[in-house]
């Protein structure tokens, strides 16, 4: 009963200040290839934090330096207050769930859970007791004797979470944990993986490069690109106000648009058409500038006070909603209209139409280097 | 074509066929003969007739069964020195051989290329009373002034490990080899030090290679006749010299095939015995703490 006495007193204390985890400028070099650059960064205990990012954006790379099993070329890790840049993974109170589970297949489904107990010194009853507890959390009561090759994928993952979290650790990582699984054991998986991680309060950490998988569950997500960190906040935070155009296009769809920063809150389109966007957003950036917005926040009306002319060139019915593709002076728009009425909408291709959406729901990055739609 | 579709069932059967063949042309009709001679009795110049010889096979156990428990013995022991040196080896080319594995596999199975008896003798002069490993031991004094090592046991010994060496460092290195590095860096992450990690998830996961390696070394080892023969005096002689001088110079038939069956009857048993402790201890690798 360990761990719910942990996430419970781990709740009362939990503040929103203490960092589980910190990197300070933590870069890793492999030869000449630098997988992490200069990354910074605490996780919050008791968050289950996600880094999010395209294959080889060094995501993996730091998930295995917080485990121990990559030495940063320079900076420091830490966990909680200790310094354990340079510690052996076995030294250090983290577990792994391994992207492809790493279950040993030489031992029972209780000795893998058990293996982490009995390199502490536990043994017989309480021992017994604690990993069949562990196995009933993850639903895989009465399997303890079979061998990971005798159990399915989502069982096996069941395991390797089991194996990890018998330990109480300080922090969990995941790598990919989900990614072998088919789409609807994925979706289930997720909320399960959310469900146990309330149940038990450990901090998570979870490497992804799927954005659905990050947003649903994380609390936190870190989105990574080249090595970089490029965006850092809660789902809605980087959903709503992307600050770079690789995390607008990353997370979701969006319209970018080339302007220049035209003064307080209003951006010039290379049409000439002015939007205004919040103050905030420019952030007192001067002149090329792309603004974003979500296809879902725009109306195809006049209404809101900002407003593009267009033609509809395509239309396709999906469904849920209707995707529309208008042609304007500054190019092709991505609208979803959602389908709340009975029947087609009444728009179709060549149509005129005036698309508008407000302010608030207008982002703006910086200057496009190149075309990235 | 119509018989085979009428007779679905048989093709399975049909094409065992030239390997029941073979098996039976190489391996069950010389065993029975081996057996008809091992029962014969006579002597050379009359013939040898098939009489229920028994006593030719109570003559193997007991003229010879002084010879019979060196050769397991020697054979254990060399098996026992080619795991101890193979492991580290064929870990090492596994795990930290990298771009060079090929090259330090071909290294090993090297001596290959040369013919067994041209490399245990070889072995006769690295080993001789004038050589320089012999003068290294007595500059050292670990050997008195007038030690040796050919014609001593140790040098046998050393000979059958030295010869069938690859035949334990290969298995052991596919076995290695397959070992996925992730489940090492699990058992790290699971609190295991580094020794424990190998203690507890590489070697019982290379047991299938230690177990193949110590076959294929522990067996051709027992019947083994040339490096008693080239390295050793009478005093080291094998149940493989005895055989062959019964065959070869004695012309003593049934005795010669008594005592290979003889020798083949204890090898199976030996390995039987050694399946079922490797065996049982799979099994329980994980349970005992």
């Amino acid at each position: 009963m360990a761990v719910e006495e942990r996430s419970e007193t781990g709740r009362v204390t939990r503040g929103r200040e203490v960092a589980d985890i910190r990197l300070e400028r933590v870069t890793k070099r492999f030869d000449d290839v630098v997988a992490v650059d200069d990354v910074s960064l605490a996780i919050e205990r008791g968050s289950f934090f996600a880094l999010l990012g395209p294959s080889g954006c060094g995501k993996t790379t730091t998930l295995r330096m917080i485990g121990g099993f990559e030495e940063p070329t320079g900076g420091a890790i830490f966990l909680g207050d200790a310094d354990v840049t340079g510690l052996p993974p076995y030294k250090r109170d983290v577990n792994t769930v391994f992207q492809s589970y790493a279950l040993f297949p030489h031992l029972s489904i209780f000795e893998n859970v058990a293996f982490g107990l009995r390199r502490r010194g536990q043994r017989g009853d309480p021992l017994k007791r604690r990993v069949e507890e562990m196995l009933e959390l993850v639903a895989l009561p009465g399997l303890g004797k079979r061998k990971p090759g005798q159990l399915s994928g989502g069982q096996q993952q069941r395991v390797a979470l089991a194996r990890a979290l018998v330990n109480s650790p300080q922090v969990l990582l995941l790598d990919e944990p989900l990614g072998a699984l088919d789409l609807k054991l994925r979706k289930q998986m997720q909320l399960e993986l959310k469900r146990i991680q309330n149940d038990v309060g450990i901090t998570f950490v979870h490497v992804t490069h799927d954005q659905e998988e990050a947003m649903t569950m994380a609390d936190q997500i870190a989105v990574m690109n080249a090595g970089r960190i490029e965006q850092l906040g809660s789902p809605d935070e980087l959903y709503e106000r992307p600050r770079t155009a690789f995390v607008a296009s990353f997370l979701g769809a969006s319209n970018l648009l080339r302007g220049r920063a035209a003064g307080e809150g209003v951006v010039r389109l290379e049409d000439g058409t002015e939007v205004r966007v919040p103050a905030a957003a420019l952030a007192g950036r001067t002149g090329p500038v792309a603004v974003g917005i979500r296809p879902e926040k725009i109306r195809l009306a006049a209404g809101e006070s900002n407003m593009l002319e267009g033609v509809i060139a395509e239309r396709s019915y999906i469904g849920v909603s209707t995707q529309y593709i208008a042609q304007t002076g500054t190019g092709s728009i991505t609208v979803y209209a959602q389908n709340t009425d009975h029947g087609p909408s009444g728009l179709a291709a060549g149509d005129r139409v005036t698309l508008s959406w407000s302010p608030e729901s207008t982002f703006v990055v910086d200057a496009l280097e190149e075309e990235r739609r | 074509m119509n018989f085979f579709h009428r007779h679905r069932a048989l093709v399975p059967y049909l094409l065992l066929l030239p390997g029941l063949a073979w098996l039976a042309l190489f391996f069950v009709v010389p065993m029975y003969y081996l057996g008809y001679t091992s029962l014969q009795a006579g002597d050379l110049f009359s013939g040898y007739t098939f009489a229920w010889a028994w006593d030719n096979y109570s003559d193997a156990f007991t003229l010879y069964r002084g010879h019979f428990i060196r050769s397991l013995e020697y054979a254990g022991v060399a098996t026992l020195a080619a795991f101890l040196i193979s492991y580290p080896l064929a870990y090492w080319i596994a795990f930290r051989g990298g771009r060079w594995k090929n090259f330090l596999l071909l290294l090993v199975i090297a001596p290959f290329f040369v013919t067994y008896l041209i490399r245990t003798l070889a072995w006769k002069t690295i080993l001789a009373d004038q050589g320089f490993v012999v003068d290294a031991l007595r500059t050292l004094h670990l050997v008195g002034e007038d030690g040796r090592l050919l014609a001593t046991t140790t040098a046998v010994v050393a000979g059958i490990t030295y010869n069938f060496l690859p035949f334990m460092a290969l298995p052991l290195y596919v076995s290695l080899e397959q070992i996925d590095k992730r489940l090492i860096e699990a058992a790290q992450d699971l609190y295991a030090s580094r020794v424990k990690a190998f203690l507890r998830v590489t070697f019982p996961l290379s047991l299938p290679g230690v177990f193949a390696g110590t076959l294929l070394t522990f067996i051709p080892a027992a019947g083994d006749f040339i490096n008693a023969e080239l390295l050793g005096t009478p005093r080291q002689l094998m149940i493989g010299n005895v055989i062959q001088s019964q065959f070869k110079e004695v012309a003593n038939y049934p005795q010669a095939a008594a005592l290979s069956f003889v020798l083949m009857a204890g090898i199976v048993i030996a390995v039987l015995l050694y399946a079922r402790a490797v065996g049982s201890e799979r099994v329980t690798a994980g349970t005992a703490a």
